[in-house]
């Protein structure tokens, strides 16, 4: 039958034609289309295994961040704590040298102040003492200026020692 | 996306065959030459699925050829040399006899025979008849469109490099993926790169082929069993020439058969070596030629009812001859990516197998 005999033209045309086809399509075609796909594949692979890598090294940044803060936080407070004792003892131990001190001071003050007041109690008999020695002399030339008056005196001194 | 693309493709395909077979129908009215002649159905379909050395696209409408023969040196001239040919007579013309006295050939049935001194065909003569038929012509046209295609979606590769895909190559990426990821990568195995380009080409070449037997006016150059004949040879070569030693053991000592059973089971594996490209190529073949006579017989049964009504008995009943020729070319356009799909799952089975290392005591044949 016609249609089942192969013509010897179209045979030799297909031949040529097809083999010509895949070799000029596998160079300008296939290959380039094959490398693209494959190096696209290759792109979404690594973008793909990347962002894996970049969450799990966030995850692994938070957690580092939770422990340092958290680290953070205790030594915070430790140091808080530590800087209030000591504030508190500072003030405690001030508070006890201002008290010694304080004391101390009104002591030397009290002290002082006694000194002066002896000296002064002194040097106020001695002046009087003295003015008495003074309004004494005065009075005794003025009373003592005529013989009566010098009499009286011994009279009225006389008088008095007796009556002491 | 791809959804669009081929609602638009059957709009077009539909459109398309409508006009055409609106030209069909009208042929009739101008064909004064047969105007007698009872319409032959079985001759207009051998006609239509033949090859020839003009293209016809309509009644009338037609492009010459180049004729190339080798008796006894090249000879090339147009084939109008043959349908015009000022010996050819109205009878001849009838019996599709076109003789050329000053050329010395003879164009019978699509034949070319030297005029022997009788002045008739002297067939015993062999002209070997290379000429851009039909068929050549529409497979270096559909060689050019593969071409024009797979480059431009080549260069989309390196134009749009980290991007993605954009235009014809978006539409075309997702089938070729689906060759090389579902049907030549599970066939093959790891050494499946290096019949990519056999594979791929083989698929596109009969998908973009199928389509163009389908355009109105169209050659059918799937259905013809030359260019089957060469593809199914193409695929046994490559088979036998990457098949492995285990693939040659298996054929001599076929695995877990007794040895009483060899003499029937080798000659049984030596015929089943033969029989699947031998397969490749009927299958092919008869598909697509299988689907062109389909859609020529119902649109010849329009030319029917005009022969055994008369009048216009043939536009009424081409509505309904319509509607199942427009189902038919769905079906076809389906079958048409189909047999492609056969033919390279089929062929990378069949590499895949002879490449394969260790066998598998019931691997399939």
């Amino acid at each position: 039958m016609e249609l089942l005999t192969p013509a010897i033209g179209l045979l030799f045309w297909m031949l040529v034609v097809f083999v010509i086809l895949v070799v000029i399509l596998r160079v300008a075609a296939w290959k380039p289309i094959m490398n693209g796909l494959k190096e696209r594949e290759h792109q979404i692979q690594s973008a793909l295994d990347l962002a894996e890598k970049t969450r799990a090294d966030m995850a692994k940044l938070q957690s580092d961040n939770e422990k340092l803060l958290a680290q953070a936080r205790a030594e915070r407070d430790s140091i808080l704590k530590s800087a209030k004792e000591s504030a508190d003892r500072l003030i405690a131990e001030a508070k006890d040298r201002a008290g010694i001190e304080g004391k101390r001071i009104i002591e030397d003050a009290r002290e002082a102040i006694n000194n002066e007041r002896v000296a002064i109690v002194a040097q106020m008999k001695k002046e009087i003492v003295t003015i008495s020695l003074d309004i004494a002399e005065k009075v005794l030339r003025k009373e003592l200026g005529d013989k009566t008056s010098q009499e009286k005196l011994v009279a009225d001194l006389a008088k008095e020692a007796r009556l002491n | 996306m791809f959804q669009t693309l081929r609602h638009t493709f059957f709009a077009t395909f539909a459109l398309l065959f409508v006009t055409f077979s609106v030209a069909f129908a009208e042929e009739p009215a101008h064909d004064h030459e047969a105007k007698e002649s009872k319409f032959n159905i079985g001759e207009m379909i051998m006609h239509h699925i033949a090859d020839a050395h003009e293209w016809e696209f309509a009644h009338g409408l037609s492009i010459p050829l180049p004729v190339i023969i080798y008796d006894n040196g090249v000879k090339v001239f147009s084939s109008s040399n043959f349908y015009h040919s000022p010996d050819a007579t109205h009878e001849d013309h009838e019996n599709h006899v076109y003789p050329n006295k000053a050329l010395g050939y003879v164009l019978e049935h699509e034949h070319i025979y030297p005029i022997g001194a009788d002045g008739k065909a002297n067939k015993e003569a062999h002209v070997l008849d290379f000429s851009i038929t039909k068929n050549v012509a529409s497979l270096l046209l559909s060689a050019v469109i593969l071409l024009l295609i797979f480059t431009s979606v080549a260069k989309g590769y390196s134009k749009n490099k980290g991007k993605a895909p954009s235009g014809i190559q978006s539409f075309l990426e997702p089938i070729i993926l689906f060759i090389r990821d579902e049907v030549v990568k599970p066939a093959i195995g790891p050494k499946y790169e290096r019949y990519l380009p056999y594979l791929l080409t083989l698929f596109f070449f009969i998908w973009v082929n199928n389509l163009l037997g389908l355009v109105p006016g169209g050659a059918n150059l799937t259905g013809n069993i030359a260019v089957t004949l060469i593809l199914a040879v193409i695929t046994f070569i490559i088979v036998h020439f990457s098949a492995n030693k285990h693939y040659f053991a298996h054929l001599i000592k076929p695995t877990g058969v007794p040895v009483a059973l060899l003499p029937i089971m080798i000659p049984v594996e030596i015929v089943g070596v033969f029989m699947k490209p031998f397969s490749l190529m009927v299958r092919l073949f008869a598909n697509i030629t299988a689907g062109h006579i389909i859609i020529l017989s119902l649109l010849g049964l329009i030319f029917i009812a005009n022969n055994l009504g008369g009048g216009g008995t043939g536009w009424a009943v081409s509505p309904l001859v319509l509607i199942f020729t427009l189902f038919m070319n769905v079906i076809e356009l389906l079958v048409a990516f189909l047999q492609a799909f056969i033919f390279t799952l089929l062929t990378s089975m069949y590499i895949g197998s002879s490449i394969e290392e260790s066998h598998e005591a019931d691997h399939g044949h």
